[in-house]
């Protein structure tokens, strides 16, 4: 048997070489754990992947002008927007035949829409003369130029003309300079004019308070995952469902809660004056800014804090303490120097976990967070399902997935993200 | 030295007593004494009290009652960081987040020792330990044994004169847990510190101690050097606990000075040194040790008792043959005897007479 | 008489919806969408229970999922699977879903049931037919209650007592956008009301808009749902605040609370229905023929006896009657009852439509600094 190793490959029981039947064995096993796996692989393309994908997409996709003015993109591309002069009267005729079949296909509303995201008016500018469109004739009837400018004189700006060229391209980056408050303008991208600016405002400020609450996160769920950690079972367990509790009620209901606690009429101010620590003339503002999104949020958070913290001091013996107290430590030396070192995987998983989390919230912010706690998911909300302009949602979703991303790599860089545990 | 707890000792408990509920004594009654560099264990089974005496010590728990005293002073409330007292844990208790070096600089550096100080020691108490290449290391990179060597490292560094020891063997493979039993003596007696070491394994106790305090419910069974405590245990508890042990049970007929005669319950007398008995007719447990039972005649008395045993089974172990008898309807009476040319070997079935002499015999409490 | 008349003629309606049944190409699942809440139940009451009625082979699915009805009938157009058959929507909403080619185009005259009087369903409609795809069903609108006890003893009976914070101290609430809010603005500015869309047109109009706002800026509140400022008088967290007439109503008339009714300058809005693009044929009929039955005189006039907004259709106005339980007279809560609508202000749909994006950005940045 071993004297095949010298002269040639080795084989299996049934002569074939040994190294392939391995491999078909393995393969075997391969395929099998793939199959297992399988359910889990598709959901997660299917439900995140490639949202996130057509995400990616949507915030640079333009598709839509060239799709339903053909003839004018082309026509256009020879105009020099900054010549002072309209485009010629081929640029016109273009126009009026892809209107006329624009019209016809109930497009021209759409493309007028997305238009209207960069140029306001366009929109009824392309909704009035859609509706004469369908009677055009395209031999017959002339010149478009005076014709056109005849039925709306939206025609004749050269503004309107511009963004129409502006955005022909299949392809934009427009939504993102929108997303970072900035414009295509006569020369390139500039920042928007100083009272439309506000999305990197609301970033900065989005991860300021998101790092605000998952600071108060902290510092309010370390007591209690210690003392959750160190409790005997039974008291732990009811203490536990308290700390779980907030999961069973509606998210609306907890902020809804909020606010009458925290109004001016509400209950704490209610009692600062009856105590006297606040005049009934003077009640303190705690509701509507960003103090009660933080408060409403930490509360809502806090859980996602404390269950890593405590999964991860649940490990830590207490013999730790112990011995450094034996060893001469004070109690704050033991829990600083022994013991704190060692949550810190635990603080580093929640803090991940509640600062992904508070960057996402919108509804809170949206019910307490008055005009100085909202944050850019809202934002994001108000582009999905108002203004319906989801290519600047998807491009403001995709820098904050980005800023998130690079968060994280730089946690990774700084902290180690092997250094963090869930349990 | 069992009973009343002498003030001259370094480490004392002076009647002290704890309960955790206020119902039960986990502790009754405890009176001790340790000398200055004595190695003293605590020996007994899980909840006889030994490990809760040495959370006193180091002033994790405090006692419900009664004074310890440290070298004269009482230390009841001095928190454990003060009580300057080195502790060896079960399960070892290295810092995982640091280096092997800077566990052991830990507690130099809580007394606020200058950087090159702190070195100094740090590198004497590894080579102490034989880990001196070690000190980079993170507790996770070493094996149980090295763990252990470490963890001694860090309680003797800071110079204690105290060193309290739960259990550290406890996690071990044998043959590393015998070496470490010599290591650990070897310290304790070459830097003639006081030792207090708890444990479960009779065996560590007698081979590694001055003296060993055998608990059990809460109390000090007996206090005594490990020979003493093998050859003359002071009740049916201990010479129970400590080492193979053959017990038969009878009333006490004849009683003369330091000998006595029982009667079994089969009608049978033996010969017996009264310990626990002290009149005639009071119902005793007789003790034997496996090795000092004689079957040949030549080597006992003349006039000695002699008992009827029928061979049950024969073992061979090595060095010793392991003989089971029944005896006086008992099963499971053991006798060992030296594997030597001359030795016999009992055959499983045969019909033989039994005897030892009367100071190997112990009548114990019933 | 003239009752009488209604009722045989829409039992004559029903007579020919019950045919249309027979021929088997109407679907008899219906999928509704609305708002929820006291708006959904009063459609209930007064054209889903009759229409089942009728229709005992029909089925009704209720989606409270109106205030997000554009983005997700996007999503399903999309997706290219519409599940909804009809939907209710504010103007708005419907003008931008027509714009986008999500929702049909309807004939009005054809699609729609006549008044009782012969009058053609666009001429009762009237002006209310501001999309073609659009069909209103109530008038409601924006407006303001105070809270009696904390206006002294003169109560507001302009819109300006909002901007008036020496008369009238305390917080008030706004809707967070910039509609109607921007146009109250410069009307208190100075702005004569049929010219304030040209000067909202203006980068200074809109500056001067966003200046008088923020004259009152650290004293509102900002709501987002309906249902918050009236929570916000009840507690006397605010002094005012704008939010929809029937809010209002019901906060007054059905809870009890000390509020006032501030008519001045009240917004007037739409609501309607529209119908999802692309429905397979026996889904559509079935939605035109409920379509046709819901949006008729009578039945328009029956839903105002359970919340105070007004009939879209001229002809259902003098049949409105008294609230079901409350049986308070309904007319004078109506938005559009001459005693509350001596100025109202029109807000202008087609102009929203094209500087609401440019409006809101200018609007959220002035709200965030």
């Amino acid at each position: 048997m071993s004297d095949t190793t010298l002269d040639g490959p080795v084989l299996a029981a049934d002569g074939t070489p040994l190294k392939r039947s391995l491999a078909r064995a393995l393969r075997r096993q391969k395929l099998r754990a793939l199959m297992l796996i399988a359910p889990l692989l598709i959901f997660i393309l299917v439900t995140f992947i490639m949202p996130v994908a057509d995400m990616l997409f949507r915030s640079v996709e333009n598709g839509i002008v060239e799709d339903t003015l053909p003839r004018t993109v082309v026509a256009l591309a020879d105009w020099d927007a900054d010549s002072g002069e309209l485009p010629s009267e081929a640029v016109f005729a273009a126009m009026a035949a892809d209107l006329k079949d624009a019209a016809e296909a109930k497009t021209h509303t759409k493309v007028g829409s997305r238009l209207n995201y960069e140029n306001p008016g366009i929109s009824s500018l392309f909704r009035k003369t859609g509706r004469r469109a369908k009677k055009f004739d395209i031999e017959a009837d002339g010149p478009w130029k005076e014709q056109l400018i005849d039925i709306n004189d939206g025609w004749g700006e050269r503004e309107v003309w511009r963004t129409i060229q502006t955005y022909s391209p299949t392809y934009t980056a427009g939504y993102y300079l929108n997303a970072v408050d900035m414009q295509v303008g006569t020369d390139g991208a500039e920042m928007r004019p100083e009272d439309e600016r506000i999305y990197m405002l609301l970033l900065k400020r989005t991860l300021w308070m998101s790092l605000l609450i998952t600071f108060s996160c902290i510092l309010l769920g370390y007591p209690v995952a210690w003392i959750l950690a160190n409790l005997p079972m039974r008291q732990a367990n009811l203490l536990m469902i308290l700390v779980l509790l907030p999961f069973w009620t509606s998210l609306l209901v907890r902020t809804s809660a909020w606010k009458i606690l925290l109004q001016q009429q509400g209950v704490i101010n209610d009692i600062l004056v009856w105590i006297g620590l606040v005049a009934d003339d003077n009640r303190l503002v705690m509701i509507n800014n960003q103090f009660g999104t933080i408060v409403a949020m930490t509360h809502i958070l806090l859980p996602f804090m404390i269950l890593p913290m405590y999964s991860v001091m649940q490990t830590i013996p207490p013999s730790y303490l112990r011995a450094a107290k034996s060893l001469g430590a004070t109690d704050w030396t033991a829990f600083w120097r022994v013991y704190f070192p060692q949550t810190v995987p635990g603080i580093g998983a929640g803090s991940i976990l509640v600062f992904i989390l508070a960057i996402g919230y919108y509804i809170t912010p949206a019910l307490v967070g008055g005009t100085t706690g909202t944050f850019i998911s809202n934002r994001i909300a108000f582009h999905i399902s108002t203004s319906l302009n989801w290519g600047l949602a998807a491009a403001l979703g995709a820098i904050l997935l980005a800023v998130v991303l690079a968060l994280y790599w730089a946690y990774d860089k700084i902290v180690g993200i092997d250094n963090v545990k869930l349990g | 030295m069992a009973d009343a707890a002498s003030n001259d000792g370094f480490v004392v408990f002076d009647r002290v007593q704890k309960s955790y509920d206020g119902v039960n004594l986990v502790v009754k009654d405890l009176n001790l004494s340790i000398a200055q560099g004595e190695f003293l264990t605590m020996l007994g089974p899980s909840g006889s009290g030994k490990t809760t005496c040495l959370m006193m010590l180091a002033g994790f728990e405090t006692a419900t009652h009664g004074d310890i005293r440290l070298d004269g002073r009482p230390i009841n409330n001095i928190p454990p960081h003060k009580r300057g007292i080195g502790m060896v844990f079960q399960n070892y208790a290295l810092f995982p987040h640091m280096t092997v070096a800077e566990n052991l600089a830990f507690p130099l550096e809580v007394r606020k020792l200058g950087k090159s100080e702190r070195e100094a020691k740090v590198k004497r108490a590894l080579e102490m330990v034989q880990m001196g290449e070690f000190g980079g290391r993170r507790p996770a990179q070493l094996s149980g044994g090295q763990q252990q060597r470490i963890a001694l490292a860090r309680a003797l560094v800071f110079e204690p004169e105290l060193v309290l020891m739960d259990e550290p063997l406890g996690a071990l493979d044998k043959q590393l847990r015998e070496h470490m039993q010599f290591e650990i003596t070897r310290l304790a007696h070459e830097l003639g510190i006081t030792t207090v070491y708890v444990t479960h394994d009779q065996t560590e106790a007698l081979t590694m101690s001055d003296n060993v305090a055998v608990f059990d419910d809460g109390r000090i069974q007996q206090l005594a050097p490990p020979a003493q405590l093998y050859e003359k245990p002071e009740n049916s508890f201990v010479a129970q606990f400590i080492g193979e042990n053959n017990t038969l049970e009878g009333v006490v007929t004849e009683l003369n000075g330091d000998t006595c005669v029982v009667r079994l319950d089969d009608g049978e007398e033996l010969d017996a040194t009264p310990v626990n008995v002290s009149k005639v007719g009071e119902r005793t447990k007789v003790s034997i040790r496996p090795e000092r039972v004689e079957f040949n005649k030549d080597r006992l008395h003349a006039d000695a008792h002699l008992l009827k045993a029928e061979v049950m089974e024969f073992i061979y172990m090595g060095d010793v043959f392991r003989t089971r008898l029944r005896v006086a309807g008992n099963d499971e009476f053991i006798i060992k005897s030296r594997n030597a040319p001359d030795q016999v070997r009992l055959e499983p079935g045969s019909q033989i007479e039994i005897g030892w002499l009367p100071q190997d015999c112990r009548a114990l409490d019933a | 008489m003239k009752l009488t008349k209604t009722l045989l003629a829409t039992t004559a309606l029903a007579a020919t919806s019950g045919a249309a049944l027979a021929d088997g190409h109407m679907a008899n699942e219906l999928t509704l969408v609305s708002w929820g809440g006291a708006y959904q139940a009063s459609q209930v009451k007064a054209y889903v229970e009759p229409y089942l009625a009728m229709n005992p082979g029909v089925t009704v699915v209720w989606d409270e999922s109106s205030a997000e009805a554009t983005a997700k009938m996007r999503a399903m157009n999309e997706a290219g699977n519409v599940t909804w058959d009809l939907v209710d929507a504010v103007a708005s909403d419907a003008m931008r879903m027509c714009d986008e080619g999500l929702i049909e185009e309807l004939d009005h005259d054809a699609d729609l049931a006549a008044a009782p009087d012969g009058t053609s369903a666009s001429d009762d409609f009237g002006d209310l037919l501001v999309s073609d795809c659009f069909v209103p069903q109530i008038v409601y609108s924006t407006t303001f209650g105070y809270r009696t006890d904390m206006v002294g003893d003169t109560p507001p009976t302009s819109i300006c007592a909002i901007f008036d914070l020496d008369a009238y101290p305390g917080k008030r609430s706004l809707q967070k956008r910039p509609i109607d809010n921007m146009e109250w603005a410069l009307y208190c500015d100075g702005v004569a009301k049929d010219e304030i869309y040209d000067v909202l047109g203006t980068d200074e109009g809109v500056d001067r808009a966003l200046a008088k706002l923020g004259t009152i800026k650290d004293q509102v509140v900002w709501w987002t749902a309906g249902a918050e400022t009236p929570q916000l008088l009840a507690d006397g967290e605010v002094v005012f605040g704008s939010t929809f007439n029937g809010r209002l109503f019901s906060a007054i008339a059905e809870q009890g609370q000390p509020i006032g009714m501030l008519w001045d300058m009240q917004s007037f809005d739409l609501d309607g229905w529209v119908l999802p693009a692309g429905l397979p044929e026996d889904r559509k009929a079935r939605a035109m023929d409920f379509l046709k039955f819901a949006t008729d005189t009578q039945r328009l006039a029956d839903q105002a006896a359970y919340i105070s907004y007004g009939p879209a259709r001229a002809s259902s106005a003098p049949l409105v009657g008294k609230h079901a339980e409350l049986g308070i007279d309904m007319a004078p809560h109506m938005p559009t009852d001459p005693a509350n609508s001596g100025n109202v202000h029109v807000y202008d749909y087609e102009w929203w439509a094209d500087n609401r994006d440019d409006l809101d950005a200018k609007f959220q940045a002035w709200l965030a600094k």
